[in-house]
């Protein structure tokens, strides 16, 4: 495994942000886990001899920070918030529909290797509870209707552009 | 509302966010036109007058925090904005990160200049993939516009900014936490003293302000400390986001004038409980806030210190309401999981007591509690609060002893009966939609 070559002048470019090399730790594994989607033992291995660093320094950020994954995650991975607001607001509903929809449980990855399924805490999204996130999106306001259409989007792949949060319309 | 629109002042459906809008509503002119006639001393003096006072939680006047900084240290200054913005019910800071950016540069670079920092780093939640797309191409038009890098337009100083992102924790929101995750560690927090203007990132001096802190310096700056001031009450002036989540019909960002009546802005603006229920509980200022009864509301106004009063706390400004209906057992154990699951592990009382607390909340909540159980739990957060590094312990014991205390009840009841009176789950309430 190599950074490319656009990965590589980024690093050339990270490397003037810093006054010391460890701190390209988390940007490098970002780096990784958006081209690879996770960060294999390999990669713990290639950081580590890119910022001369012990192996041990940079594993412990892999297996520190929630949003690193050391293993293969099916292609899209739920991330459906279970915190304070959106609890209040029905997540725990929306979490038992995905689980029978796909079969799964929290935690799980479906057979066909599409869709993993994990609960997050808050997401900052509390306003447009319940949600959940997939990949670099937020989906507000979902109800169970809502989530079936994202499953069939997701399956075809399309995700909807990116907007600001949203304030509900009021009945 | 008799509200100041300085941090929401544009129309929400514009495409507010790049700089030829943040001009159009005369952006960057604190930078260009006030500056070249202030030293960096008056700019520290207006923040110092305005009485801003952080908006991540503890309140520390900033001014304040800004005026510990050496004088005598050769070494770098660094200035941090943390947009962590982790603490459950907070999404004030997304925004202003999604929607004006180029306000918290503009009120980075100002600060910056007050305190002779060069390099600045803004941290944002992994999470927040819009808000750092979004920040991040701010940042790069103002560095082709010259407002960032050597030399800057209008003002004979540089100033670097760099977008760090996050990778999940909420421990990292800690100050101390933030700055060993910009160094490439463990995003665990650190002793204090020494403290970061002294000795912070890179061992060097450091400010830490929240985004709303840093992105209400433009117009400090540009109106003057003393104009700040006068608005909001005597000792929390200025203006304050508000994320309003939970029960309530208009859930959103508001910006109110601190001293505001708190049931004028629950009924008022924000249309009131969901479904016309009544109000059962408000969580004030973020989950680590202690809850309050409706009758402990009728008399707060949104500051400092009346909610200080009233037995709480304004922290982030995240109001959290809960209607009649919902369980507080099941609310306290969604909270204390969510300490258990944060705590980063380096001291005992806190890895050990929020596991224990959550499990105690848990068999209440499942019916299995015994009476011992509440003081059990209290005396657990004895044992946690004040007893560990950084404030994360603290912060999960302000929930428990308020909710044992002024739901007690509620506990008793799930106690005597063996189950949870609720159906051991919460009401989904289908009014919004
Ligand atoms: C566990 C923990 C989490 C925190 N999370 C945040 C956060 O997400 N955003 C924030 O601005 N401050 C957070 N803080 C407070 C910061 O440590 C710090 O006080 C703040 O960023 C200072 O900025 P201010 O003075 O402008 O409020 C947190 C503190 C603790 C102990
Ligand atoms: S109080 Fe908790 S989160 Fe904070 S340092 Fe100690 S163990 Fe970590
Ligand atoms: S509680 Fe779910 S996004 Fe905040």
């Amino acid at each position: 495994m190599e950074f490319n070559e656009t990965e590589k002048k980024k690093i050339a470019h990270l490397r003037t942000r810093y006054p010391d090399s460890r701190s390209l730790t988390l940007p490098l594994m970002w780096m990784i886990q958006k081209r690879k989607g996770f960060v294999s033992d390999e990669a713990v291995a290639l950081i580590a001899t890119e910022l001369e660093l012990p192996k041990i320094w940079v594993e412990e950020v892999r297996s520190w920070y929630s949003m690193f994954s050391e293993k293969q995650t099916g292609k899209y991975v739920l991330e459906v918030c279970n915190n304070i607001s959106c609890a209040l607001m029905g997540s725990q509903e929306i979490i038992d529909h995905i689980c029978s929809v796909l079969k799964i449980k929290v935690g799980e990855t479906t057979a066909d290797g599409m869709f993993t399924l994990k609960t997050a805490e808050c997401l900052g999204s509390c306003g447009t509870a319940p949600m959940m996130q997939v990949g670099d999106r937020y989906y507000e306001l979902l109800t169970e209707e809502k989530v079936d259409q994202i499953l069939e989007d997701l399956k075809n792949n399309t995700q909807p552009e990116q907007k600001p949060q949203q304030w509900p319309e009021y009945k | 509302m008799a509200n100041q629109n300085i941090l929401l002042n544009f129309d929400r459906n514009g495409a507010n966010h790049t700089l030829e809008n943040y001009l159009k509503r005369k952006g960057y002119s604190t930078l260009s036109e006030k500056i070249p006639n202030m030293k960096p001393e008056q700019v520290l003096d207006e923040v110092k007058k305005s009485g801003i006072r952080g908006r991540g939680g503890a309140g520390f006047p900033a001014g304040i925090k800004w005026s510990f900084l050496p004088k005598d240290s050769d070494k770098p200054v660094y200035l941090i904005c943390n947009g962590d913005e982790g603490e459950p019910g907070t999404f004030k800071d997304r925004v202003i990160l999604e929607e004006n950016p180029h306000m918290l540069i503009e009120g980075m670079i100002l600060a910056a200049y007050a305190i002779n920092a060069k390099h600045c780093y803004i941290y944002i939640r992994g999470e927040y993939g819009f808000a750092l797309q979004r920040v991040q191409q701010a940042v790069d038009e103002a560095y082709r516009a010259g407002y960032l890098g050597k030399k800057l337009t209008g003002a004979n100083y540089s100033c670097d900014i760099t977008v760090h992102k996050g990778a999940g924790a909420y421990v990292v929101g800690d100050e101390t936490g933030l700055m060993n995750s910009i160094e490439g560690k463990k995003g665990q927090t650190r002793n204090k003293p020494p403290f970061p203007a002294v000795e912070g990132l890179y061992q060097c001096p450091t400010i830490i302000n929240n985004v709303e802190t840093l992105a209400s310096v433009p117009w400090i700056i540009d109106h003057g400390g003393a104009a700040y001031h006068s608005i909001g009450t005597e000792k929390s002036s200025g203006t304050k986001l508000l994320s309003i989540s939970g029960h309530v019909r208009k859930p959103g960002v508001y910006e109110v004038d601190l001293g505001y009546p708190f049931m004028d802005f629950l009924n008022k603006d924000c249309g009131g409980v969901i479904g016309n229920r009544k109000l059962k509980a408000v969580i004030p200022g973020g989950s680590s806030t202690p809850v309050l009864r409706p009758e402990d509301c009728e008399k707060i106004t949104i500051d400092y210190e009346s909610i200080a009063e009233a037995g709480s706390s304004l922290g982030s400004g995240a109001i959290l309401i809960i209607a009649e209906g919902s369980c507080m057992v099941k609310t306290l154990e969604v909270l204390t999981h969510f300490y258990h699951h944060e705590s980063c592990g380096q001291c005992t009382p806190c890895r050990e007591g929020t596991g224990w607390l959550h499990k105690i909340v848990k068999r209440i909540e499942a019916g299995q509690g015994k009476m011992e159980d509440l003081d059990l739990l209290t005396s657990i957060t004895k044992h946690i609060a004040f007893h560990t590094i950084c404030p994360l312990g603290d912060a999960a014991c302000g929930p428990v002893d308020s909710f044992v205390k002024k739901f007690k009840d509620e506990f008793i009841e799930h106690i005597k009966t063996g189950g949870c009176p609720f159906g051991g789950k919460f009401v989904r309430f289908q009014e919004r939609v």
